[in-house]
């Protein structure tokens, strides 16, 4: 176990300097220039363009800014400041996780409980009218995309029945982010709903099923435990990528029902060029991706007794 | 009849032996995967509503004239917001209203299918080819060709999609169809690749590689010849499915204002632009939706169905 984790651990090290090189090539091979933007139709003299440049170290060769850039995140934790506003980036992340996180958290509750629900029960009635149902609500809920989803819960929720408000408060408090977390959570509910049910329908039929109904165990048993445990591998590895994936989806969600949070963070600073900042949030995104996929691994030894790691 | 056991459900197998007893030469003949598969997918209603779905879409997207003679560009100011539908005159100019700058909306959701067929289609065959064959060549050659190409796909993996997407599309500010397609098709080949290889690594074990490889075959014959036909089935539904994926990406990109923009016609720019006036009009943002809706969900419909029909283990 201990040296599996280590050669995983030693593993994410060139795909963590990969992808943050790779979004940092992105960002910066863009056209357009921040800190031009700074001084807006106006402009400035030449000479204060590049001053500013040399000072946000924008002027040397792309791999050394990132070689200092990292260096900069690995040894003293300083992402940078934001050229706009010219906080620390660290700052502003800061202000801005806690809301996604909550979100996130949120819609992953949402999507386990609700998604595992419908998986279970679609998957133990395989056939019948309860797996068609839910396959119908689980075919419309992945083509509607999620911003005409959002259109959909904020015109009938808030502008018509008026329980919710239409759009979240400053307190940001977890009743106000429920209408958002089912938005962002939709499209992944599905496909856990979907990937549960096909993996109990599947083992409903394996052999250690039928040994454990023939010796005599009680149903609750042999489908909560048997059944289960052995049906939630593929549901778990979707999960594990899931949760940074619904930090980086959270952009439309945030947007539609104005949370302050990553997702506006992202946009904002894509749109405004501010490269420092759009690197800096990917990095953290990349961090949770990588943590979490280590945390799934490990899950399927405890859930798969087949899997050992030496 | 062996290959009727295939069918799990007993009505299923009382119209396929009727099928059988109908056209007994038919049946007898050994079926290859592909066979059975179309044989299952042709009694699917899933498959048959989703491929009458997408036969239209493919008319309206190469032929938009057949179905409006309006244009979906020409706007007139005084029928600004005219949300009367007139639901009789179907297929006229006038038929869902009209948009802020007086264009038809029934003309623009003709002309807008092209867009999103176009990226849906052009996005999945790039990301199957490229992907496809990195997955093959990391998953046949094994060791450090396999260890590299797949850090290299962790890499491209590990970047959210919508995000390293609006990153590249932001890089351009003449965004045609063609650019939201590689835009997507650059972060998308991953997913691909991945399944390929696992396809791969699991065939190769097989006899008849082994017995091609011992009579000399060039690597290449092997690859394409013996192993690609056995592991295309689970990269084609792959495929299928995210082919729907990919039509509803580029709708969000374009409503957030970093995919196509608006002199070309799509759904996408359409919705951004009715989400601003949306208490004004909310008919302008129905229309695009529904129609964006209808062609993610029939391209998955597919996929499913190809699914079901290419997994043994579904049955």
């Amino acid at each position: 176990m201990g040296r599996y984790v280590a050669r995983r651990l030693l593993q994410m090290i060139p795909v963590f300097f990969g992808t943050t090189l790779l979004i940092f090539l992105m960002v910066y091979s863009l056209p357009g220039d921040p800190v031009a933007g700074l001084f807006g139709d106006k402009g400035t003299d030449p000479a204060t363009l590049a001053r500013l440049r040399h000072e946000y170290g924008l002027d040397q060769p792309i791999l050394e800014q990132y070689i200092r850039y990292m260096g900069d995140i690995l040894l003293k934790f300083d992402f940078g400041t934001q050229i706009r506003s010219g906080r620390e980036i660290t700052e502003v992340i800061g202000d801005a996780f806690p809301v996604t996180l909550r979100l996130a958290l949120l819609a992953f509750l949402i999507e386990l409980v609700l998604g595992l629900g419908l998986g279970v029960v679609a998957g133990l009635n395989a056939g019948r009218l309860a797996d068609n149902l839910v396959l119908i609500f689980t075919l419309l809920i992945i083509s509607v995309p999620v911003f005409v989803l959002g259109f959909i819960v904020r015109m009938v929720f808030s502008d018509q029945l008026g329980w919710i408000a239409p759009n979240v408060s400053n307190e940001e408090l977890w009743s106000e982010l429920l209408a958002p977390a089912i938005v962002l959570g939709a499209l992944s509910l599905a496909y856990v709903a979907r990937l549960t049910r096909t993996s109990m329908a599947e083992n409903l039929r394996a052999d250690y099923v039928r040994t454990a109904v023939a010796k005599g165990l009680p149903k609750s048993r042999v489908y909560g435990v048997h059944l289960m445990r052995n049906s939630m591998i593929p549901v778990v590895t979707f999960l594990g990528t899931d949760i940074g994936a619904l930090m980086g989806g959270a952009v439309v969600t945030e947007g539609l029902f104005n949370v302050k949070g990553v997702g506006g963070l992202i946009y904002d600073s894509i749109v405004r060029r501010e490269g420092m900042t759009v690197v800096g949030v990917v990095t953290v995104l990349v961090l949770v991706y990588l943590v979490a996929s280590l945390l799934v691994d490990l899950l399927y030894a405890v859930l798969d007794p087949r899997i050992r790691y030496a | 009849m062996p290959d009727i056991t295939k069918t799990a459900t007993a009505p299923a197998e009382e119209t396929a032996t009727a099928v059988a007893a109908a056209a007994p030469q038919k049946a007898e003949k050994a079926r290859s995967l592909w066979g059975d598969a179309w044989a299952d997918l042709r009694r699917n209603p899933y498959f048959l509503v989703s491929s009458v779905l997408i036969f239209f879409l493919l008319l309206i997207a190469v032929f938009p004239s057949l179905f409006t003679s309006a244009s979906p560009t020409r706007g007139d100011l005084v029928k600004h917001f005219l949300t009367k539908p007139e639901l009789g005159s179907i297929g006229s100019p006038e038929w869902f209203g009209y948009d802020g700058q007086g264009r038809s909306v029934y003309a623009r959701l003709i002309y807008g299918t092209r867009a999103s067929i176009t990226v849906g289609i052009a996005v999945t065959a790039i990301v199957t080819v490229v992907g496809g064959i990195m997955g093959m060549i990391a998953g046949y050659f094994g060791g450090i060709v396999d260890a590299v190409l797949s850090r290299i796909t962790d890499i491209f993996f590990g970047i959210p999609f919508l995000l390293g997407a609006m990153v590249v599309l932001q890089a351009f500010t003449d965004r045609t169809v063609w650019v939201v397609v590689g835009a997507l098709a650059f972060l998308g080949w991953t997913q691909i690749t991945r399944v390929m290889r696992g396809a791969v690594i699991t065939v190769k074990q097989a006899d008849y590689v082994h017995a091609a490889q011992a009579l000399g075959a060039s690597t290449v014959r092997i690859l394409f010849r013996h192993i690609l036909p056995n592991a295309l089935a689970p990269v084609i539904v792959v495929a299928t499915i995210a082919l729907g994926g990919y039509i509803s990406a580029e709708a969000t990109l374009s409503y957030l204002g970093l995919g196509l923009a608006s002199p070309t016609v799509s759904w996408g720019v359409d919705i951004s632009a009715a989400a601003a006036q949306i208490r004004v009009a909310p008919h302008i943002l129905l229309w695009p939706s529904i129609m964006l809706s209808i062609t993610v969900l029939a391209f998955i419909m597919l996929g499913e169905a190809v699914r079901n029909a290419l997994d043994p283990k579904m049955r």
